[in-house]
């Protein structure tokens, strides 16, 4: 390019001025203000998205914890419940449940007509719809628990059934009653009269969080506890095994291992294992532990094997890294003073790096905790365990659920109120990973260590 | 005797060895360890690892070989006349396992006593009633021949048990005793023990390769049996997934075609949600955010990835999906047929993404050398114009790479497709319509009813296969192309 075909230098600057920027600055200018804003948009849109999650999860998932009660004064006719009159819990337990809902309805029903709430619901069985189906298990069990209970008026505080209590909670809606066969409006204009008599009313929920699972037409008494008790059993599992194994593997290849194939091979392996999807996981322990070695399904022994294999990448990198950290002056001091190698990675390194592996365990073991996929495969859903197990070798060997795969369940099933109990034991859930990273959190900041 | 009961005598014996271990060597050097060649705690250690590793070894072997080699032995029990066709014999095993839990479970409560239980001449009405009584299941399965298999089968196990259990004492003690016998002054402990630490770190490392040996295992065999059941041709190019689920195989379509078709097209809309977030996001917190500005938002958009994938399932099916509804369903512009669509999984898929994508691309952005940069300006480039026409070409190889890792996880997340995504197959490219993925339909395939012998079955294994092979494909691009890049600077 020659200067004679170039404008000249006047006719360029001719329409421009120093203060006033021209076309081009300005729209420059303009594409590197909109550039800005969609960076500030991508991570608005992020927060965004995580803000509308949470409140999703929260407003969601509030109501299992609160839960409608149904105070009323059950007397318990001895005409019904123990004929001969002997008191005998043996005689006594076989009156089955439906011998006892007639009474509570009953109940329920005097107490409505002493409230003198005016009800087109005359008979005891229309109160049916507004107590739960497990109200007269409970009634079954304190009786049989105490038999010289029965002739005397007990108060009882039962469970609501689940439109009840969807319907104080703003779930079930006046509108939609219509079309439905378990409640009426009437039942609604009931229960509107009985909340200000204080004879229903809704408070804190323990049973959400320490109660078993129920069938699905009982959503109101489902709960999350025994799930929880599997999912601790499993997290044992994963802990037992996944750290001291991850811990030694860590410790061949970063301090021991000689750079040749087979230490090649290994590490080339960790690093694919990690990105190996769950549910390849989930059929390995389906095939390996239950079709091949037989062990029982839907175990957590056996989710935490599998839990435990997709978990030592986790622990093996970090384990690798903090192990990475400790600087060689500490190896080549400890071996200057006599110590062998392995003396000095047990006695010196070691400890310099628990810190570092102990954060990443806890973080591995959080990821752990809220895995479902695999364990969809070994079986680990559709069972309800009714009660938890006593002792270690029931809690590993039998058969149970955990969190996120009866999070799972409820959600699978129709009923919205079952989706509230999945919306609830995700927060409970939320509130162990939330703990565990925290408690991640603080022994990173520490332990921190400047070399 | 329960595996934790023997655990416990093996552990008893192995600490008995450590003390006896190192009290011998003690003596042996007139009670001074500094006439030992090692530190006392060795000669222990020598001792308790000789004794608890061989026989912890021969536990795990033997339980692992024990069920196949009675089920070998008790098999040809049952005549081939006896078996309906239809009933194969893995079936016919375990409900000869399972009458011998039954017994046991009998005889344990009192129901049965132990003489009629091992009786091979034993009635078979008068067991099955007695078996009845205590509360033990009896299905149309059994009969004479499997009540016979039944008892052999438990008294085998019986016998082996108890072989196991004095074999392992047995070799516990051995080893016990060797490791006393050589605590002598001379003896180099020390050099023995590391030897015998190193062995465990080395057996340590390679779970990894076992687990990979497998995975690679468990699908191959699955695999085989599958396609001996059913023709390969047929499963790679059949446009049509329709499983029969009469459980006897035959007229089912097992076509993997829509199946992955579906499973693109939720990670590509997954994709298109999280790449230009992430993206932007990514370039915002590296080039123009503040210390402080980059403090908050890194971390909050990393909470997205430490959000169980369950909880992105529920809120796809509860929240995503109504809304999409109200938009594009009945109400809006009727494009959508019901609250699961493609659409539904790959929204909560991509904001799962987001931070996957954010937060590689960061790292990768951050690693492009100030000289560019800087070189750039001085060209007098503004920061965008250098962003876009000099650190994104330099970063580029490396945000590729993050994004075929995001990809790869897309392609094998489960939990969201499950609940979001629908159960029907289908080759369409409406984006509200219902489609399923190779993840959804392995759950499904594997958590029914059906028989592990049938192909309805079999196949979620050649489904686990082919998304093994895809991802490990992709996350091996991934890196390959991550780890040439970097070395471009170094």
């Amino acid at each position: 390019m020659t200067d004679a075909s170039l404008p000249a230098p006047s006719e360029r600057r001719q329409h421009t001025s120093l203060i006033a920027p021209d076309a081009r600055t300005r729209k420059r200018k303009a594409a590197e203000a909109r550039f800005r804003m969609y960076g500030i948009a991508g991570i608005a849109t992020g927060i965004f998205f995580l803000i509308v999650l949470l409140v999703s999860i929260v407003s969601s998932g509030a109501g299992a914890f609160q839960q409608t009660f149904i105070n009323v004064p059950v007397y318990l006719d001895p005409a019904k419940l123990d004929k001969n009159g002997n008191r005998d819990p043996e005689e006594m337990s076989k009156v089955s449940t439906f011998g006892y809902s007639p009474l509570i309805q009953n109940a329920l029903l005097s107490l409505v007509n002493e409230q003198s709430i005016e009800t087109p619901l005359k008979k005891g069985g229309d109160m049916k719809a507004l107590i739960s189906a497990s109200a007269a298990a409970q009634v079954r069990d304190v009786v049989l628990a105490n038999p010289d209970l029965v002739g005397e008026t007990i108060d009882f505080r039962i469970l609501a059934s689940s439109r009840v209590d969807g319907y104080l909670k703003d779930r079930v809606q006046r509108e939609d009653v219509a079309r439905d066969k378990n409640i009426d409006a009437e039942h609604l204009d009931l229960v509107d009269a009985l909340v200000p008599a204080g004879v229903v009313e809704k408070t804190f929920n323990m049973a959400f969080i320490t109660g078993a699972d129920a069938s699905e037409s009982r959503a109101e008494s489902a709960g999350i506890g025994v799930a929880m008790i599997g999912s601790f059993f499993m997290m044992l599992v994963v802990l037992v095994l996944s750290l001291p194994i991850g811990v030694a593997a860590s410790i061949y290849l970063e301090e021991f291992a000689p750079k040749n194939r087979i230490t090649d091979i290994i590490e080339v392996n960790i690093a694919n294992l990690a990105a190996v999807p769950s549910i390849v996981f989930g059929i390995l322990g389906l095939a390996v532990f239950i079709q091949f070695m037989h062990l029982p399904q839907s175990a957590p022994l056996v989710g935490g094997l599998v839990l435990t294999l997709m978990t030592l990448p986790t622990i093996i990198i970090s384990t690798r890294a903090s192990l990475k950290a400790v600087p060689p002056s500490i190896r080549d001091a400890a071996l200057g003073v006599g110590a062998s190698k392995m003396q000095a990675v047990f006695h010196h390194v070691l400890p310099l790096a628990a810190p570092g592996i102990l954060t990443g365990t806890i973080i591995g073991l959080a990821q752990a905790l809220g895995e479902t996929a695999p364990l969809l495969l070994i079986g680990m859903v559709g069972f309800i365990a009714s009660n938890a197990p006593d002792g270690l070798a029931s809690g590993l060997l039998d058969p149970n659920s955990a969190m996120p795969a009866q999070i799972y369940e409820w959600a699978k099933r129709a009923d919205p109120a079952f989706y509230e109990r999945a919306w609830g034991g995700i927060i409970i859930l939320l509130v162990f990973l939330i703990t565990m990273n925290t408690i991640a959190v603080i022994l990173r900041r520490r332990f921190e260590r400047r070399w | 005797m329960s595996v934790i009961w023997l655990s416990a005598i093996i552990l008893t014996i192995s600490l008995g060895g450590f003390i006896l271990g190192r009290r011998r060597a003690l003596s042996s050097a007139g009670g001074s360890s500094k006439k030992l060649h090692s530190l006392p705690v060795y000669y222990g250690s020598n001792a308790f690892m000789k004794s608890v590793v061989p026989a912890f070894g021969i536990l795990i072997i033997w339980m692992l070989i024990q069920p196949f080699y009675i089920n070998g032995q008790v098999a040809p029990m049952i005549p081939p006349g006896e078996v309906e066709t239809d009933v194969n014999t893995g079936l016919l095993m375990s409900e000869v396992r399972r009458t011998a839990e039954g017994i046991d479970e009998a005889v344990r409560s009192g129901m049965l006593d132990e003489d009629f239980a091992v009786d091979a001449n034993a009635d078979f009405t008068d067991m099955t009633e007695r078996l009845k009584d205590a509360g033990q299941i009896v299905t149309t399965q059994f009969s004479a021949p499997v009540l016979r298999a039944a008892q052999a089968y438990r008294q085998m196990s019986g016998v082996s048990r108890t072989m196991m259990t004095i074999v392992v004492i047995a070799v516990a003690l051995a080893g016990a005793a060797w490791g006393i016998k050589q605590s002598d002054r001379d003896f180099r402990a020390r050099n023995v023990v590391e030897q015998g630490v190193l062995a465990i770190l080395i057996a340590a490392a390679s779970v990894a390769i076992l687990t990979t040996i497998g995975i690679i295992l468990s699908l191959i065999f699955n695999t085989i049996e599958f396609f001996r059941l059913y023709p390969a041709a047929d499963f790679f190019t059949l446009l049509e997934w329709a499983p029969s689920f009469s459980g006897r195989g035959g007229s089912s379509s097992l076509g993997i075609l829509p199946l992955l078709w579906g499973t693109i097209y939720i990670s590509v809309i997954a994709l298109l949600v999280a790449v230009p977030i992430g993206l932007y996001s990514a370039v915002y917190l590296s080039e123009y955010a503040s210390a402080r500005v980059r403090g908050i938002a890194k971390p909050l958009l990393e909470i997205l990835a430490g959000i169980p994938t369950i909880v992105y399932g529920l809120f796809a099916l509860l929240t995503i999906g109504p809304l999409l509804m109200s938009v594009f369903g009945d109400d809006g512009t009727g494009w959508m047929g019901g609250g699961r669509s493609v659409m539904t999984a790959g929204i909560a898929m991509g904001i799962m993404l987001i931070p996957f994508v954010s937060s590689l691309s960061d790292d990768i952005i951050n690693a492009v050398p100030q000289s560019l940069r800087d070189g750039s300006y001085g060209l007098g480039a503004t920061r965008s114009e250098t962003i876009r026409q000099v650190v994104l070409p330099a970063a580029l190889p490396g945000i590729v790479g993050a994004i075929l890792l995001a990809a790869s996880r897309a392609i094998g997340e489960t939990m969201i497709v499950v609940l979001g995504a629908g159960a029907a197959a289908r080759l369409s490219l409406n984006p509200f319509e219902a489609m399923t993925t190779v993840t959804a339909k392995i759950v499904s395939q594997l958590t029914g009813d059906s028989d592990f012998a049938s192909p309805e079955a079999l196949v979620a294994f050649a489904l686990g296969i082919t998304l093994f092979v895809l991802t490990l494909g992709l996350n091996v691009f991934a890196l390959f192309i991550v780890r040439k890049y970097r070395e471009q600077y170094e």
